[in-house]
């Protein structure tokens, strides 16, 4: 009913508006339609002018308001980069837009038409236009300079020292594993994928390396250590999105993309810097991936290295409890995790790579672990 | 007229005698239905381009309502929607058909179909001096494309599933996969087949285009004589032939994905509950979605330019016209015009940045488009120059153009954050990209084309639009649409992603309801205030103000022809020209401060350069 009302009310004033419009039009026309045009000509140059200073101050004011929210505080070291990229480009950007608007609108204003006037038969000047067009080119150039320089930083090969962490999307959920202690992925197959069974990524059992993957339902990170995320999909496109890292990369079935960067701030930090004591990072799905793309969240926690140690501890591998292990007997549970701190320490220093093929880290150690039982 | 003189006519063009608008006999279906005429073709462009205006603009309506006010319900949606909105709370596999055809209607039927093929079929023939296009059928058939493409997307809103909805941009898998989403099974087959009979259209306008520009230019009618229109209209076409057919080919692979079992998009999938397997049962493998984000955006790029050069020309020419100036620096525009067109094709996977690909060849992507700013940036100097020292006429026309200038200097400043690969990680597929391409083409674009109407009514119909509705209508529209878009600018450089039906999930998209409710009403007020517009539009077709022959006082030959111009343009023969397009205030009074093409020049006339 009120909505009736509304269209209504909407219609009506439209038909009041339209019929002033055509009494304004014959009066003009029994005016003289120069003269009319000339009035209308000092009316809209008028408005015009009032409508860009108004604009200005509208968007100072708008900018004050709601700048704090802009490019929510960075917690990378590649975010800084991004963030100051950006920041060069508003300065620049924000001149050219401030003179040109305003040249225009001011022009229109006082340059309006008037029956007594003539205009200025000005059709060329070949200097000024070279002098706009150098111009701009060196900008851009300075612009493409410093973009290309941080974009293959960002985009350059990850650090020896990193850590890696598998990451799947499928609809409509986010699917982190890490490879656990030996620092090796099991190996994955779309063949072994099963969601009734519980194997959401295809993981294969026989493959030694999967032993210790674990598939945690949060996300953690150690502060200021490079950590590199394979992004995989398994159905349709999702886009792996870390807002405040400054991460975003499409995850493409049948094509891992990846990214790494250092997170510089741990959740703690982060809530105290931005007066939040409840913050949280926060994962989304970036590309529309169906009805429940805005529902794609997980959460991801930067720790300290010991918070992280403790986290990583209370982590069951996928394998034990898909096998059953971790229900037959705890203490198998435990064993495991000795074995695999104990084998922490043997690892450290070595390079440990991704790849799939890469599959003989500590292999013993896995099998005769497996033997025991 | 030409009943008067029919001697002249059967003299000079044969065809045109037989058609002419100045024989009674021509019946009501050949004259207004399966016409001809360009004219009549091009009215026929922009009464159905209005038409999915209005509908594209409804839908825009019904996802704000839901994005402003997120936790209310709306029962009047039920009563339209029916079971896309229960009990009026839009559902959001229904929120993703919405912003999918609304971004589809929009940038292929209004902006392409309702901008290039109404006034690249009005304005060729009567400014290049020709009369009609090359083919007069192949220009009608490619209206009738267009129409049936129009009836098979308009029928796709009452499928039971639902429509298209894996965006304008249809990435697969997501479409090719009828497991994904309601909207991807027949929905999405009903969108393929609209768009390959748009793609019909779109060659058989734009090769029409083409061959008249280049062939049918009246004696005298030089190519550096040419307004700036027809550049841009040629340009315009010479894109959309180039490009079209590669949208064509990857919807030709994509209906293979999706019926024969190929598997050109798809790799190693799992949906549903079982892994894509070929025929004899092997896993779907050695696709590439990416493959078709290349072969989507080597159109898709060329044509957001398709959408915005046409409003360039018609911007250029009011401009001009109404500042009582030369359009500053003609040879840089049109030079300008000839680089953006060239330069559009070589910077496609701009879209594609974090997409995972090689990073050398984004920082080229980069490179190249960051270059695409420099004759952006002459174009919008020159026409700023333009109206330094005019004796500027603000019609409604000359307002919109100058709001086309205002909304491209800030839709084409936030292409240069986008360009850089570095910031677009942060910006890629957030509310910033909406409003960068919103001001483009949502304001630009459709500024150029109100432009456009208000300036030629008078030439489409012989009456003239009222002109306060005009003013009312323009600041209006710009208030509101700068309301509209600008804030988002706000709301994506704080990491909103678009396509989200609800932001309160997360912690860190969740603080702008305000501002999301600002704009949904501003995006409300902004929509009525159309509707002045579609009034003053269908009420002058019969009621305006009588035209007079060149109401504008422009010196281009269309305004050369009678009030009501028969088919064949010209009663008699067409005219000669001696001079290029801009002419004004060159000498004369205020009164008489143009001088038409078709005056020779004078002995002590010195034409310096056209
Ligand atoms: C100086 C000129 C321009 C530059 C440098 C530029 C740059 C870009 C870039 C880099 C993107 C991709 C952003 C992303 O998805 O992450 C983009 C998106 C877009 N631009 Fe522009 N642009 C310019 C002008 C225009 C114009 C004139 C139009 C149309 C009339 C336009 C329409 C679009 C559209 C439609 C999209 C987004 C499509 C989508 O993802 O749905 N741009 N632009
Ligand atoms: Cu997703
Ligand atoms: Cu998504
Ligand atoms: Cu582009």
């Amino acid at each position: 009913m009120l909505s009736f009302l509304a269209v209504i009310c909407v219609v009506f004033l439209l038909i009041v508006i339209v019929q002033i419009s055509k009494i304004l039009e014959s009066l003009g026309v029994l005016k003289g339609e120069e003269e009319a045009q000339e009035s209308s000509n000092k009316l809209n140059g008028g408005l015009l002018f009032v409508f860009i200073i108004l604009s200005f101050y509208l968007i100072y004011w708008s900018i004050k308001k709601y700048s704090p929210e802009f490019l929510p505080e960075s917690a990378s070291i590649h975010g800084v980069w991004i963030d100051q990229l950006f920041n060069i480009t508003l300065l620049i950007t924000g001149v050219v837009f401030i003179l040109t608007e305003f040249l225009l609108f001011y022009f229109a204003w006082k340059y309006r038409g008037n029956r007594k006037k003539k205009a200025l038969h000005y059709v060329d000047n070949h200097r000024l236009e070279l002098l706009w067009t150098v111009i701009p080119a060196i900008t851009l150039t300075v612009l493409v300079g410093f973009g290309a320089v941080r974009w293959y930083e960002i985009t350059s090969q990850p650090p020896d020292n990193v850590t890696w962490i598998e990451i799947t999307g499928r609809q409509f959920e986010w699917m982190p594993r890490y490879p656990g202690v030996d620092g090796v992925f099991g190996k994955r197959m779309v063949e072994y994928i099963d969601d009734g069974t519980g194997n959401k990524l295809g993981i294969d059992t026989t493959d030694i390396n999967s032993e210790d993957d674990f598939l945690p339902t949060e996300i953690h990170l150690v502060v200021n250590q490079p950590v590199a995320f394979k992004i995989r999909s398994r159905d349709v496109l999702h886009s792996f999105y870390l807002p405040h890292f400054r991460v975003k990369m499409d995850a493409v079935p049948g094509i891992p993309t990846q990214f790494w960067f250092t997170p510089t701030k741990t959740s703690a930090q982060m809530a105290k810097d931005v007066g939040k004591p409840d913050f949280v990072y926060e994962l989304a799905c970036a590309e529309l991936c169906g009805a429940s793309h805005s529902n794609m969240r997980l959460e991801v926690f930067v720790d300290t290295q010991e918070e992280y140690d403790e986290w990583e501890k209370q982590q069951t591998s996928w394998y034990s409890s898909f096998m059953g292990l971790d229900k037959e007997d705890d203490a198998d549970a435990e064993q495991l995790e000795e074995a695999a701190d104990q084998k922490e320490d043997n690892d450290e220093g070595e390079e440990i790579e991704i790849t799939e093929t890469n599959g003989n880290v500590e292999e013993n150690n896995v099998i005769s672990m497996l033997q025991n039982d | 007229m030409a009943t008067e003189n029919p001697q002249v006519v059967t003299e000079t063009e044969e065809h045109v005698h037989e058609e002419s608008h100045y024989h009674p006999k021509l019946s009501f279906i050949r004259k207004y239905v399966f016409s001809m005429d360009h004219k009549t073709i091009a009215k026929q462009f922009l009464i159905t381009g209005i038409f999915w205006g209005v509908i594209g603009g409804l839908m825009s309506m019904v996802f704000r309502l839901k994005l402003g006010f997120p936790d209310d319900s709306f029962p009047f949606l039920q009563s339209i929607l029916g079971s896309w909105a229960p009990e009026g709370d839009l559902k959001p596999e229904f929120y993703n058909a919405l912003i999918t055809i609304h971004g589809t209607v929009l940038v292929f039927f209004v902006l392409t179909a309702g901008l290039s093929g109404t006034f690249a079929n009005l304005l060729i023939p009567l400014q290049v001096g020709a009369r009609d296009m090359a083919s007069p059928f192949l220009n009608m058939m490619s209206y009738w494309f267009f129409f049936l493409a129009s009836v098979v997307m308009f029928s796709s809103l009452f499928l039971p599933q639902g429509p298209a909805s894996p965006g304008w941009t249809v990435y697969p898998p997501q479409s090719a996969l009828p497991q994904a989403s309601p909207g991807s099974g027949a929905g999405m087959t009903y969108w393929l087949v609209s768009m390959a009979l748009f793609i019909f259209s779109a060659l058989l306008g734009g090769l029409n285009y083409i061959v008249t520009i280049l062939n049918m230019r009246t004696k005298g009618m030089s190519m550096a004589r040419l307004p700036l229109t027809i550049w841009a209209f040629l340009v315009t076409a010479i894109l959309g032939v180039l490009s079209f057919p590669v949208l064509l080919s990857a919807s030709v692979l994509l209906i293979f994905d999706r019926g024969m079992g190929t598997s050109f998009f798809l790799s190693d999938i799992y949906i549903a509950g079982e892994a894509l397997r070929t025929s004899t049962g092997e896993i779907l493998s050695g696709g590439s979605p990416i493959l078709f984000q290349h072969l989507f955006w080597f159109l898709g790029h060329p044509e957001v330019y398709i959408i915005i050069l046409p409003a360039m020309g018609i911007v250029s020419e009011v401009l001009a016209v109404n500042a009582r100036k030369p359009i500053f620096g003609y040879r840089a525009m049109v030079g300008s015009l000839l680089a953006i067109g060239f330069l559009s094709f070589v910077v496609w996977a701009h879209h594609m940045f974090v997409t995972g690909m090689n990073p050398f060849i984004g920082s080229v992507f980069m490179l190249l488009t960051l270059i695409i700013a420099v004759p952006s940036a002459i174009k919008v100097f020159n026409w700023v120059t333009t109206l330094w020292k005019g004796n500027i006429r603000l019609t409604p026309a000359m307002l919109f153009s100058i709001g086309f200038v205002s909304t491209f200097i800030a839709g084409g400043l936030t292409g240069l954050f986008l360009g850089n690969p570095a910031i677009d990680i942060q910006l890629h597929d957030t509310y910033f990209i909406v409003a960068h391409f919103h001001i483009v083409m949502a304001l630009s674009a459709i500024f150029g084309m109100f432009a456009g109407i208000y300036h030629w009514f008078p030439k489409m119909f012989g009456r003239m639009m009222n002109k306060n509705l005009g003013y009312l209508h323009f600041f209006l529209t710009i208030v509101c649409a700068y309301g509209v878009f600008w804030p988002m600018h706000y709301i994506g450089m704080a990491g909103v992603p678009r396509r989200y039906f609800e932001f309160s999930n997360f912690q860190a998209f969740g603080g702008f309801a305000d501002l999301n409710q600002f704009i949904t009403v501003a995006a409300i007020i902004g929509f009525t205030a159309q509707f002045l517009f579609i009034i003053n539009f269908f009420y002058s077709i019969f009621h305006g103000r009588k035209a007079t022959m060149n109401p504008w006082k422009s010196v281009t030959i269309e305004w050369t022809t009678p009030i009501k111009t028969g088919h064949g343009n010209w009663p008699g023969e067409i005219p000669e020209v001696h001079r290029w397009a801009y002419d004004y205030s060159k000498n004369g009074d205020s009164e008489n401060d143009f001088i038409p093409q078709t005056t020779p020049v004078s002995a002590d006339e010195i034409e310096p350069e056209h």
